[in-house]
């Protein structure tokens, strides 16, 4: 079983399947809290569409996929604020970008492999050269959300005071969006567009229901997210069936029964554990016990 | 031009589409209102595992979605009380789904441009059997909804009030799931997986932009799915384009200009609104 | 004395296995304006469902109108806590205010000249005519709450039921919607129960308080019940009264 190590293409697969379930997990926890699912799930959409006409242009899809995530991801932080507003608008730009893609598709003769590849990821297809810029990439990412990390989690948390106390709410957002837009171009490598969801939300959504702690939730989305990778790499190296399937079905198998038999996602609780990272003085949390 | 009209695949294609347009418009009047849109990707991502499924097990892709969608509809109407929005467990259940329509694809090879058609539309290879089945779908849902139509807006509306009325809430959930399951089905035939929003989604919020009468927002929702899809089919019958790229800009289109109208016509008394209740005092008697 | 038209006698509730009413006894005559008290978590809401039959007690026994409570009722009209409507919400004034008519029946329902007009005259005691054609999530708190009081009272109901109808609303429109509620009711002769936080914007219209804290209540006069020793054995710790400028201010215990 483990003989399939000694490939080259599955060491890349390994390695570029690590670093970005690591960022997918992080973001994915971000994404969760700031209600921001269907937002990732439609970025991924239009990726689709970037890279389709990438392919058409004889450019690597990866780029095009770029080009086409963050442009939307300006997009949608400049449109409607309102929840409602942001879903529907959200969607029809992405059923437009998916409209577009598949006009690509079909302008472009040799396309059916590339289209399953960019729809449903080929990890095992990734080359040195994608390992590295996947690295990279990813390490960059992970370096700014470092940064950003806590005032955005207090943006996330509470919007109103966290600007009063001098957080650029908006243009935090704004880059966030733009980090998810990046994220989701390297995770659909591993597992395609249409999959994304897998592992950029479901280990962080099966994780925020076992602990409150939001480092502890990162963490453990983290583990989460590595081992559905590794052992996806090991199911599919082994067998004839797709390793984005079996990531997407670990991911989903664990989140099934976390879901049912956990007793909810407690935002308040989470709020609370949020405030004992002393980011905020007594005045946030005398804030929160009026609210109970 | 009126020539084509003699070919039986254009006849199909004409009266899948304007059927399918119809019930989208309809249903999807309640979708935005209730905010299902996800619920519906999340449907039509099903329909693709069910349609490559049934492919594998060499039933009709129709069958295979009508099926596949109807479980995960009662499944996620069981889960949830009201599936309103983003939430969670739509998108994780529609990620597996989509996983186990890429394990079928990898498995049953031979049949790629099949699962293609299922993607990206195949409104041009309808039978006439499948328009029959949509027809039927579709007299089957138009009823429903007519039958339910009251209830269910108080109880999307209003849940609690509507629970202590009478009404049965949850139960109309599950129902309406279950029927925007069988519309999400039809709707796949013409558009695709992919591209189900835009007939299902967009004309119902273009309408809802112009428009707070429910009826005449349906019927304006009605109305924009049967111009894009007639134009739609049309442009593709005539172009080289793939005729699911048209409907969706034409929708997209329409979507856009009533946010333009939407914009002009009606300044917000109230500009920023984080609680409704956030008032201008009223002016001294 | 006539019929009371809610009677509870030793009623128990309990839910997922606590405790919400322990031994809850009381009776409520026809016309009265009652205010419910107590702080969050009390079992004011769970008090509220079990008189519109949404949820059964575990002992004791409830009389409504003088029949067990029944889910549907139209003799009930209901306003639940606050809730908040999306501001783009494509229905307007009167399209909400007619699901307090047939909003509860199947099918389509003709636009028939009479209901049109029963909506207009619920909105024209609500003061509200000129809401009906505005978009429901445009309006102001106090003028949606004008309109779903209005779509409570569309069955001609004997007894209205608010649940803390003056949440989020400034003083001014508390004022408004207080009157409101009094002039209508006194009017038709409604029983009313209205849950709230605060009973001052209200001592000038209440006939009893009902005060409900840790599973417990007592019902009465505000005199009677806003005292130091009632609120300090019902909370089960000491609570301060102070009953001075006309108005009642409780220290110590969340309202």
């Amino acid at each position: 079983m483990f003989a399939i190590f000694q490939y080259p293409f599955i060491q890349n697969a390994f390695i570029a399947g690590s670093i970005v379930a690591i960022v997918a997990a992080v973001l994915g926890y971000f994404l969760i809290v700031r209600g921001l699912s269907f937002a990732g799930h439609a970025l991924s959409s239009i990726g689709f569409a970037g890279a389709a006409g990438a392919v058409l242009l004889g450019v690597s899809p990866i780029y095009g996929l770029m080009v086409f995530t963050v442009t939307a991801s300006i997009a949608i932080s400049i449109l409607g604020r309102e929840i409602r507003e942001r879903d529907v608008a959200t969607g029809v730009i992405m059923t437009f970008a998916l409209g577009l893609g598949i006009l690509f598709l079909s302008l472009y003769h040799g396309y059916a492999e590339q289209a399953y590849s960019i729809l449903f990821g080929t990890i095992v297809g990734v080359s040195r050269d994608d390992v590295v810029f996947t690295f990279l990439l990813g390490l960059i990412l992970l370096a700014v959300i470092a940064i950003i990390g806590r005032p955005l989690l207090f943006s996330s948390f509470d919007a109103e005071l966290a600007e009063t106390r001098g957080v650029p709410v908006r243009a935090l957002g704004s880059i966030f969006l733009i980090l998810v837009a990046l994220a989701i171009s390297i995770t659909t490598q591993v597992v395609g567009i249409l999959l994304v969801f897998a592992l950029l939300i479901g280990p962080s959504a099966t994780a925020i229901r076992l602990v409150h702690q939001p480092l502890r939730v990162i963490l453990l989305a983290i583990i989460l997210g590595l081992t559905y990778t590794w052992l996806g790499i090991l199911l599919g190296g082994n067998s004839p069936w797709p390793v984005s399937f079996f990531i997407t079905a670990l991911s989903f198998g664990v989140y099934l029964p976390v879901r049912l038999l956990s007793k909810g996602v407690d935002s308040k609780r989470s709020a609370k554990e949020f405030e004992k990272l002393s980011v905020v003085d007594s005045h946030l949390a005398a804030k929160r016990d009026r609210h109970d | 031009m009126i020539d084509i009209f003699r070919h039986d695949f254009v006849q199909n294609a004409f009266l899948a589409g304007v059927i399918v347009a119809i019930i989208s418009g309809f249903v999807g009047y309640v979708v935005v209102l209730r905010g299902q849109a996800f619920a519906c990707e999340a449907l039509s991502h099903v329909g693709f595992a069910g349609a490559v499924g049934a492919a594998l097990a060499g039933a009709s892709s129709l069958e295979g979605m009508f099926l596949f969608t109807l479980l995960a509809a009662i499944g996620m109407g069981a889960l949830g009380k009201r599936l309103s929005g983003r939430d969670i467990e739509v998108g994780m259940v529609l990620s597996f789904v989509l996983g186990l329509g890429v394990l079928f694809l990898s498995i049953y090879t031979k049949n790629a441009t099949g699962a293609v058609g299922v993607l990206f539309g195949s409104i041009l290879s309808v039978t006439i059997n499948d328009v029959q089945v949509i027809l039927g779908s579709g007299v089957f849902i138009i009823i429903l909804m007519a039958v339910l139509f009251r209830p269910l807006l108080f109880a999307s509306i209003e849940p609690e009030v509507a629970e202590a009325r009478g009404v049965p809430v949850q139960r109309l959930s599950i129902l309406f799931l279950i029927l925007l399951a069988l519309s999400v089905s039809v709707a796949v035939k013409v558009v695709g997986v992919l591209l189900v929003f835009a007939l299902l989604v967009v004309p119902a919020a273009a309408a809802e932009h112009l428009t707070h009468r429910p009826w005449l927002a349906i019927t304006i929702s009605i109305l924009i799915s049967l111009i894009a899809t007639i134009a739609g089919l049309t442009f593709a019958f005539i172009g080289h384009w793939p005729a699911s790229f048209y409907i969706v800009s034409l929708t997209s289109l329409f979507y856009f200009i009533a946010l333009v109208i939407h914009a002009v016509r009606s300044p917000r008394r109230y500009r920023e609104l984080p609680h409704p209740s956030r008032e201008v005092l009223p002016p001294p008697v | 004395m006539q019929e009371p038209i809610i009677r509870l006698e030793q009623v128990d509730v309990q839910l997922g296995g606590r405790i919400i009413l322990q031994n809850i006894g009381l009776s409520i005559q026809p016309g009265e304006f009652i205010v419910v008290l107590g702080p969050n978590g009390a079992g004011k809401t769970t008090f509220l469902k079990i008189l519109l039959g949404l949820i059964q007690p575990a002992s004791g026994s409830v009389r409504v109108l003088g029949q067990t409570p029944k889910v549907g009722s139209h003799l009930i009209g209901y306003a639940p806590q606050h809730r908040v409507f999306d501001s783009e919400l494509p229905l307007r004034g009167r399209d909400l205010v007619g699901f307090g008519l047939d909003g509860h029946r199947w099918g389509i329902g003709l636009p028939g000249r009479s209901r049109r007009e029963k909506i207009d005259q619920a909105l024209k005691e609500v003061d509200g005519l000129d809401l009906a054609d505005a978009p429901f999530g445009q309006l102001s708190g106090g003028e949606q709450q004008r309109l779903l009081i209005a779509q409570a009272l569309l069955t001609d109901p004997r007894l209205l039921i608010l649940d803390e109808p003056l949440a989020n609303l400034d003083l001014a429109y508390q004022q408004d919607v207080v009157a409101l509620i009094d002039k209508v009711c006194r009017n038709r002769g409604v029983t009313i129960l209205l849950v709230a936080h605060d009973i001052n914007p209200l001592l000038q219209v209440a006939d009893r308080v009902l005060y409900m804290a840790r599973g417990h209540s007592a019902i009465g006069l505000p005199d009677e019940v806003i005292t130091e020793s009632n609120l300090t054995k019902l909370y089960g710790s000491p609570v301060q009264v102070v009953h001075t400028l006309g108005r009642y201010f409780v220290v110590g215990a969340e309202v």
